[in-house]
């Protein structure tokens, strides 16, 4: 399948500005500058991009707690996640969400999710909306390989179905749910075969080759797209960095980051690609790494400066209008 | 006016709204009823008949789905995040337990998780209370549980003219909203107009006027406190008895003010009484009106105990005439 030029430039930039928005994240949290809890994405960067690719601002994905990536490739403004991530009342989500709970609705982004499985039943509900009017849009969610053990997300799948609701489940096997392998949590040896008993095609793909992310997800989507129920994506790729940072990541195998880091790396085999095929010239990718690391370097300037919440904002946008008397 | 029943106070408010807006379905277990089966699609409609009727004029918009309340709740409100307006039903208020992560992890919290980017106008509809021998499981109050829950609002009606406007409110409201219907005033009636009208959230009913002592009660509880409050009057003891109808946003100045006239206060709930909405209100009115009291704040509840299946055990369980009658007589006492 051939990509369009445009596509392939956007594609790497955005997989690039994922990689620099982690790696910086990750450097700041070090620093002492982001509080709370973060989970970086750093490492997966081709299943959010060969996902989103196919999506545009009206179809909707929903997220996880490793939600960065997926925001950014949706379309999520760099700057206004990197103030929110700073705690920010210009952030995205005022300083309201943090890590977490990036979204952007407008853009169809129906929010990272600090609920693991909490966002595949809420996905079945936009592809529901979908359904109900014709439109022709899909719904997206992201799940990870500990997520699938979890009954909401048996449950989504399954009323998904049964509603033949254009629901697409993006499962990305990062080999490990928190700190316990996937050897362990999922009982079964075939996990694409359990996600497909719930009676949808699954497409696998390996998760560190944008192109064949991008494939997989253009079969799923198309299938949900064109009327036919949902469809779901098995990709495998692990991530760089622990399941939160500061993860001390006690069950990774000798050489096993250093190996994921080395031969399995979306933005190498992506550049490799390009040298084999020369859609894209290494200036071009260059040029690319350059305006993304000047922009996150921008985004951090500006989030340090940005305006900090009030005591005031704590009651704010609780709810739409309330209208208690006292 | 004509006389209906609360469940069909309901029925009528749902199908009007769903003529009214194309935005609006609904969504639940046997909602239509028959799926997939030999029998006829939509000729359940709900469990308790709720939504009779809806399957036959909307097919696309009456939307049975699987066992699954997590997958329900999350439906709604998905779909309502992306602007539709969905009604589910929840059988049994106890069901909350299966779905309470998506009612108070995910819709509570969108708007404000999201920095007041995001709407989620989607009602979760409840059998709820106690009162049908149905046991531990299927006659729990739920909605003094879900009160606490910033971001959620909460409503429960005591006669079928409310039932029907707060309805029509519910739907209309651009905030997740949760709607305990008290099963066992399905079959009470009411004189309820057949053209749409909404009761505004957060405006209490002064279900009876009088100036010795203020009874707050909520749900089933209204219909009983109101019957004592008759009975006592033909001994010279007058009460206010006001319904709150919204337990979120709740009308605290009217229950203020009323405890300011009166000094005296009974609150009466069906709940267990730990902290639940009789404490909350005697919290209230100790905090805010503690200069007027001249009595004991008294709290009428089921006791701290699941509810039982036996008709003798749960007529001694919930709160009855005997103990409503005392408490108010322990004010004045």
């Amino acid at each position: 399948m051939s990509i369009a030029k445009e596509t392939l430039l956007h594609a790497y930039r955005t997989m690039r500005t994922i990689r620099e928005f982690e790696e910086r994240v990750n450097a700041e949290i070090m620093n002492g500058q982001i509080p709370g809890f973060t989970h970086l994405y750093t490492g997966q960067e081709a299943n959010a991009v060969g996902v989103c690719t196919h999506l545009d601002e009206s179809d909707t994905i929903i997220s996880t707690h490793r939600g960065h990536g997926h925001c950014i490739a949706k379309g999520a403004e760099v700057s206004g996640m990197m103030k929110e991530l700073f705690g920010s009342s210009e952030g995205l989500c005022k300083g309201k969400g943090g890590s977490m709970h990036v979204a952007d609705i407008d853009k169809g982004i129906l929010g990272a999710n600090g609920i693991v499985a909490g966002g595949p039943p809420i996905s079945v509900g936009s592809a529901l909306a979908a359904k109900i009017r014709k439109n022709g849009k899909v719904a997206v969610s992201f799940s990870g390989d500990g997520s699938v053990n979890q009954g909401t997300c048996f449950e989504a799948m399954n009323m998904a179905v049964v509603l033949q609701a254009p629901a697409v489940f993006v499962i990305e096997n990062n080999y490990y749910s928190e700190h316990t392998s996937i050897n362990y949590a999922v009982g079964c040896d075939d996990l694409k075969a359990r996600t497909e008993a719930f009676g949808f095609p699954v497409f696998v793909a390996d998760g560190a080759d944008f192109f064949a992310v991008h494939e997989a997800a253009g079969k799923a989507i198309a299938h949900a797209r064109a009327g036919n129920g949902p469809a779901g994506v098995f990709a495998e790729q692990g991530r760089y960095h622990g399941h939160f940072v500061g993860d001390p990541q006690a069950y990774r195998a000798e050489g096993e980051l250093e190996d994921l880091r080395e031969n399995h790396c979306p933005l190498k085999n992506f550049r490799a690609r390009m040298a084999e095929t020369d859609e894209l010239s290494e200036a071009e990718l260059d040029a690319i790494d350059a305006e993304v690391m000047a922009e996150i370097e921008q985004s951090v300037t500006d989030a340090k400066a940005a305006a900090r919440p009030t005591a005031e904002q704590v009651t704010e946008d609780v709810y739409i209008q309330y209208t208690a008397t006292a | 006016m004509p006389e209906k029943t609360m469940r069909d106070a309901i029925n009528e408010a749902l199908h009007q709204a769903m003529e009214q807006d194309e935005s609006v379905f609904v969504i639940g277990e046997d909602v239509a009823g028959c799926s997939g089966s030999a029998g006829d699609v939509g000729a359940v409609g709900g469990v308790f008949g709720v939504t009779e009727g809806i399957y036959h004029r909307w097919p696309d918009r009456c939307i049975d789905t699987p066992i699954s309340e997590s997958a329900i709740v999350g439906a709604a409100a998905g779909a309502a995040l992306v602007g539709m307006r969905p009604v589910a039903e929840i059988m049994f208020a106890d069901f909350i337990g299966v779905c309470m992560d998506q009612i108070v992890n995910q819709m509570a919290k969108f708007r404000y998780m999201f920095g007041g980017k995001s709407r989620c106008p989607a009602v979760i509809r409840f059998s709820s209370g106690g009162g049908f021998s149905a046991a531990g499981q299927h006659s729990q109050a739920m909605y003094q549980v879900m009160t606490s829950f910033p971001g959620l609002k909460v409503v429960v009606p005591s006669n079928a003219y409310d039932a029907k406007g707060l309805m029509l409110s519910a739907i209309q409201d651009d905030d997740p909203v949760l709607f305990f219907e008290p099963k066992i005033l399905y079959q009470e009636t009411a004189d309820v107009p057949d053209e749409t009208y909404t009761i505004p959230f957060g405006e209490a009913n002064f279900v009876r006027e009088g100036d010795d002592v203020t009874v707050v009660a909520f749900g089933q509880m209204v219909p009983k406190a109101a019957a004592v409050i008759d009975a006592l009057a033909e001994e010279g003891i007058s009460c206010d008895l006001i319904d709150p109808r919204t337990t979120s946003p709740l009308d605290e100045n009217a229950i203020l003010e009323s405890v300011e006239a009166t000094g005296r206060l009974v609150i009466v709930d069906e709940a267990p009484p730990r902290c639940g909405l009789t404490a909350d209100i005697a919290g209230l009115a100790a905090d805010k009106a503690f200069s007027s009291l001249k009595a004991p704040i008294k709290q009428v509840s089921a006791p701290h105990s699941p509810t039982p299946f036996s008709p003798e055990l749960e007529a001694a369980y919930l709160p009855d005439a005997d103990k409503i009658t005392a408490a108010i007589k322990a004010t004045l006492a």
